[in-house]
């Protein structure tokens, strides 16, 4: 089932690349896709947990070296994620006057490099698959982005190339930091080894770092998060709806996966700088976030925000903060995705996102009002969103670590700011909806249509999905249970 | 008894909201008539479950992630919580009714009603609430529900700021809510009221602790009951359609915030420094809030004030350690507060929207039931002996007497200050001679909304009695301090009164002029000027460093850098034969070094 999971994106893009008409083969790939991914989440088995759905085909004896695919409940809450992305980046693209075969062949990479990570249990291909996304998105930034856009598909190419580099020289320490007759690709064997001391501290605390660094680039951690705005300003909707939403998380992903788990002590050792740097991404970008006069920047800033909660939850390592993070991570995706893609609607629209031109548009555009306030108040963590779960449980798992009477430690402070994080968010959020859609509309505006029938069927998707999520969390965490319970780093 | 009820009671406004959100958007009529439904049917199920006395409902699991957290979405039936969800039903379901005819004509009919339902669905699950993350929930849901509602026309700029000033502003309160309840969690290891009331021995040793975490919680209440300093919402919520005052503002959102006190109370009463405090921030607003009221001259500006004043009085009751008589006052409050906005909305309704007091007049002739009706609301709340806002309020001057001298004497005069302002709404308003086109052209609203109001002036009536309030709450204890405090409290009353007759009797303008009152002691001013100075400089100062330095420095520099790296070494490109032979020499020759000397 994996097998289909990671192949369908890829091969429906061959297939647009070879002349299927573009837009139909893209939406059926996804919508294939999609589907599956939910057959598989509801048909994991709890009860036995670990990973399933495993498929193997070995490729160096010598190096233990194999493609290895297999899901657990992390994995799968993050394949359905970045499927119904996919299905409703695809959906949302308008019509592409120039290569509109290229266009979505490049949007269906991308899912399939977050999709093949996010499936594979071999490093190598964990690592090939997120690099597989890096030239689509270069070429969807440059080629079909809209104001910088040749210096931004520059930059943020460099930018994560970099940090990949940083993140598989920590891959690489981390395959040479176990004894070499144990040493393999496969994550299941190093986990094993981990568990029974297999790499040292010091080494942990080497590779950690390095993980660190690399995934934190990838995620926009505090201070290497400035590729992200501009990147996301002069995308194409669709693809900052991918980028956000779905491959941004290949980075929390991989410390969930790979650094928690198999380094819990380089983990606990540089956690103070991880709070460091998730505070610069909260308390930072949030007040740089309420200074923006665009909605484009103002919403790629308040993703590298957000990015900041995530992190707490990890920093916290114990099974509410990581089912937290995991749960935020998934609620986020759905959140920032429908955000850029009505963003995306408002400029076709209207040609400008600066909020002082914009007003009044609740009245002219009343369907896309709506969905952009379900937005909004799941982007700022309103109860029976599934952001708020995903906060709460990050807010109670970061409190509770370190904590005794003698007053606030790291945790605590940090969990407090994190608090006072939720209330900028709702500043710049909701001034942001008050200049778009509330007040008087300019004349220009009158005649403007609102979302067509046929987008709000996306859009209904993905506020029904974050609605069942926030409503029944338990959903989500039975799956991500066994995964998380086992003893991350004890705290 | 085990009884499904409960839930139904929770979740039929929930229903009804779903429904006029999917399926009758474009017929506000059907809208209408759902919503009122649901709130029938839930105050009908509430009257079951007060008369069944029924105590338990099933419970379902919101988040489980075993025995280290695990959030239960549970219902608590206790009498209080039994008693409140009566008063919230009835009160929402007089109001629902009022609103047929109050919205009659407006655009945005079933947008309201599907507010009107949410919110109600929010507040019955901040009554029902057993456990601190469940009413947080709803305590934001309700903060939700508020922002849509005040926003209802939100065409207009000052509803759309009032709208986002509530929320933001309830919003640091749950800044504060949650941090209080992060620390309860974490010293109890418990979120169910019943469990962490339990635990309180916990606490022994850390005072400090304690403090720190009632006071935290009691920011939530601060923010929802509008206390201050997080006050500054509430008389810009007026922006609102007036029924949405009534409910939101005046009985039950606010209302909330002295609920959740009382259903803390093991927690807040346990540190005695958390009391003091709470005590005096509610003796504060309730005075600042008379002071500003007696210059308004928007009808429900000083109703706003009047309410963030009465909320006073409930605050400084739970901080004098006495739930009772706040959920009394409570209790009274809701029914005569929502009395007197309707009947300032049936004055607004027929004046074609006029709010300012002296562009109005001599309405007694003219809305008829209106002006009775008000006129029992009015005397309630000033304390008219024999009314319920008399027996009520009594309750808490004799607490404070009791207990601080100098809280009693700012209650005492505050008393005077309710009586001087109410008393020149009602002068100015009914008496005297109509002041302008709008009024000459008064009548009395349809039925739809003057039976709301003869129905609520029978609990602001006879709701003080012990014969009628005894049946739904624990009745303050009867020991009077003597007559002491009664006949303070209604001379007090009186000087109010005749003060204000004799000011503004048959007057045209206002003749005080106290610039301090009327522009609110310049708070919403000071908040603008500290958040512009604050939030605002760091902000920009944080993306000046973004993007120059950040982004420009760092980032392009290193690319800059690279570049220039780049240039550099091309030099070593020359394209001449001799110079690469140089080079290569050097390279041998310090190959040769490096091998065979190191």
């Amino acid at each position: 089932m994996l097998l289909f999971i990671v192949f369908a994106p890829l091969i429906t893009a061959l297939f647009v690349l070879l002349g299927a008409p573009a837009r139909m083969t893209a939406l059926l790939g996804s919508v294939a896709t999609t589907v599956v991914t939910l057959i598989a989440f509801f048909r994991y088995d709890i009860a036995q947990g670990g990973f399933q759905f495993v498929s193997a085909w070995p490729i160096s004896e010598g190096w233990r070296l194999q493609f290895l695919l297999g899901a657990d409940g992390l994995s799968l809450v993050m394949l359905f994620l970045a499927a119904l992305v996919l299905l409703c980046a695809v959906w949302f693209t308008p019509p592409v006057e120039k290569s509109e075969r290229l266009f979505y062949a490049c949007l269906l990479f991308i899912a399939s490099g977050a999709i093949g990570a996010f499936a594979s249990l071999d490093l190598f291909f964990f690592y090939a698959f997120h690099e597989l996304a890096l030239i689509p998105t270069f070429l969807l930034i440059g080629i079909w982005g809209s104001g910088n856009r040749f210096a931004a598909a520059w930059k943020v190419t460099i930018y994560l190339a970099l940090g990949s580099f940083v993140l598989l020289l920590g891959l690489i320490l981390l395959y040479r930091s176990v004894p070499a007759d144990l040493r393999s690709f496969d994550l299941r064997q190093l986990q094993a080894v981990a568990a029974s001391g297999g790499i040292s501290a010091h080494a942990q605390n080497q590779i950690f770092f390095l993980l660190l660094i690399g995934f934190g680039v990838l995620v926009s951690l505090f201070p290497f998060h400035t590729w992200a705005p501009e990147a996301y300003a002069s995308a194409p909707a669709p693809a900052a709806m991918l980028h956000a939403g779905v491959l941004k998380k290949f980075g929390l992903y991989g410390l969930l996966r790979i650094g928690l788990p198999l380094l819990p002590e380089g983990a606990r050792h540089w956690s103070w700088l991880l709070i460091l740097l998730l505070l610069g991404n909260i308390i930072y970008v949030g007040l740089v976030t309420l200074a923006q006069k665009r909605l484009d920047w103002m919403l790629g800033y308040s993703s590298v925000m957000h990015m900041g909660y995530i992190f707490l939850g990890i920093a916290s390592a114990n099974l509410l903060g990581t089912s937290g993070a995991a749960l935020l991570m998934f609620a986020h995706g759905l959140s920032i995705a429908l955000l850029f893609a009505l963003a995306g609607e408002i400029r076709r629209r209207t040609g400008t996102l600066v909020l002082s031109d914009l007003g009044g548009l609740g009245k002219i555009m009343p369907f896309a009002g709506f969905a952009f306030g379900i937005a909004t108040f799941a982007t700022i963590g309103l109860p029976g969103f599934a952001n708020f779960a995903g906060e709460v449980l990050i807010f109670f798992g970061a409190f509770k670590t370190g904590a005794d009477w003698r007053g606030f430690h790291i945790f605590q402070i940090a969990t407090l700011l994190a608090l006072w994080g939720v209330v900028i968010s709702a500043v710049y959020m909701l001034r942001a909806y008050r200049s778009i859609f509330m007040g008087e509309s300019a004349a220009r505006w009158r005649a403007l249509p609102d979302l067509s029938r046929t987008l709000r069927l996306p859009v209904v998707l993905l506020v029904t999905t974050t609605l069942i999520v926030g409503f029944f969390p338990n959903t989500a965490l039975r799956v991500l249970r066994p995964t998380f319970s086992r003893p991350v780093a004890a705290k | 008894m085990i009884s499904p009820l409960p839930w139904i009671v929770l979740l039929l406004p929930l229903i009804s909201a779903f429904i006029i959100i999917l399926a009758t958007r474009s017929l506000p009529i059907s809208s209408a008539f759902v919503s009122v439904a649901a709130v029938l049917g839930s105050f009908a199920g509430s009257c079951v479950l007060f008369f069944q006395q029924t105590n338990s409902a099933p419970s379902i699991s919101w988040i489980d992630l075993g025995p280290i957290f695990s959030v239960p979405l549970s219902l608590t039936l206790d009498p209080l919580s039994r008693s409140m969800l009566i008063m919230v039903t009835g009160v929402g379901a007089v109001i629902h009714i009022y609103s047929l005819g109050y919205m009659q004509s407006d655009d945005g009919k079933s947008r309201y009603f599907a507010g009107l339902s949410l919110f109600m669905f929010a507040m019955i699950g901040i009554v029902l609430a057993n456990n601190f993350v469940m009413m947080f929930i709803f305590w934001e849901l309700v903060g939700f529900s508020s922002y849509l509602l005040i926003g209802h026309w939100f065409e207009r700029a000052a509803a759309a700021e009032a709208a986002k000033k509530a929320f933001i502003t309830n919003r640091v309160g749950d800044f504060g809510f949650m941090l209080g309840i992060l620390m309860v969690w974490t010293a109890t290891g418990s979120l169910v009221f019943a469990d962490t009331a339990a635990a309180m021995a916990k606490f022994t040793g850390h005072p400090g602790f304690l403090t720190a975490a009632a006071l935290l919680v009691f920011c939530g209440a601060v923010g929802k009951s509008a206390q201050f300093p997080l006050h500054v919402w509430l008389p810009d919520a007026m922006e609102g359609p007036t029924p949405v005052s009534a409910l939101i503002h005046a009985a039950t959102m606010v209302a909330a915030g002295v609920y959740m006190l009382v259903r803390v109370g093991f927690l807040v009463g346990a540190s005695p420094d958390a009391l003091i405090v709470i005590a005096w921030i509610g003796t504060i607003t309730a005075v600042l809030a008379a002071l500003v009221a007696m210059q308004q001259n928007d009808i429900k500006r000083i109703l706003a004030y009047s309410t963030l004043s009465q909320l006073g009085y409930m605050v400084m009751a739970v901080g004098l350690a006495s739930g009772e008589a706040a959920m009394f006052h409570l209790f009274t409050h809701a029914a005569f507060k929502a009395l007197l906005f309707l009947g300032a909305g049936s004055i607004i309704f027929t004046l074609h929207h006029e709010q300012n007091i002296w562009r109005m007049g001599g309405l007694w002739k003219r809305l008829p039931v209106t002006c009775l009706t008000f006129l029992v609301g009015t005397l309630a709340l000033i304390g008219f002996p024999g009314l319920s806002g008399f027996f009520s309020k009594d309750a808490i001057l004799v607490l404070a007497y009791e207990h601080s001298a100098p809280i009693f004497v700012l209650a005492a005069f505050t008393a005077l200050l309710t009586a001087f302002y109410m008393t020149r709404l009602f002068v100015v308003v009914f008496l005297g001679n109509e002041r302008s086109e709008d009024a000459r052209h008064g009548r009395e609203s349809p039925a739809v909304m003057s039976i709301p109001l003869l129905i609520l002036s029978i609990p602001a009536a006879l709701g003080g009695f012990s014969f009628f309030a005894g049946r739904f709450l624990i009745l303050p204890n009867e020991q009077q301090v003597v007559a002491t405090v009664p006949i303070i409290a209604v001379v007090a009353m009186l000087g109010g009164v005749i003060a204000a007759i004799l000011l503004y009797r048959g007057k045209t303008n206002e003749p005080l002029d106290l610039a301090l009152f009327r522009n609110r002691f310049y708070i919403d001013e000071f908040y603008t000027f500290l958040i512009d100075w604050t939030q605002g400089l760091l902000a920009s100062i944080s993306a000046f460093v973004d993007r120059w330095i950040l982004d420009g420095a760092a980032v392009r520099g290193a690319s800059g850098a690279t570049w220039g790296t780049g240039f550099l070494l091309r030099l070593l490109q020359v394209g001449n034969l001799q110079a690469y032979g140089f080079l290569f020499g050097l390279g041998i020759i310090g190959l040769i070094y490096f091998t065979v000397f190191h």
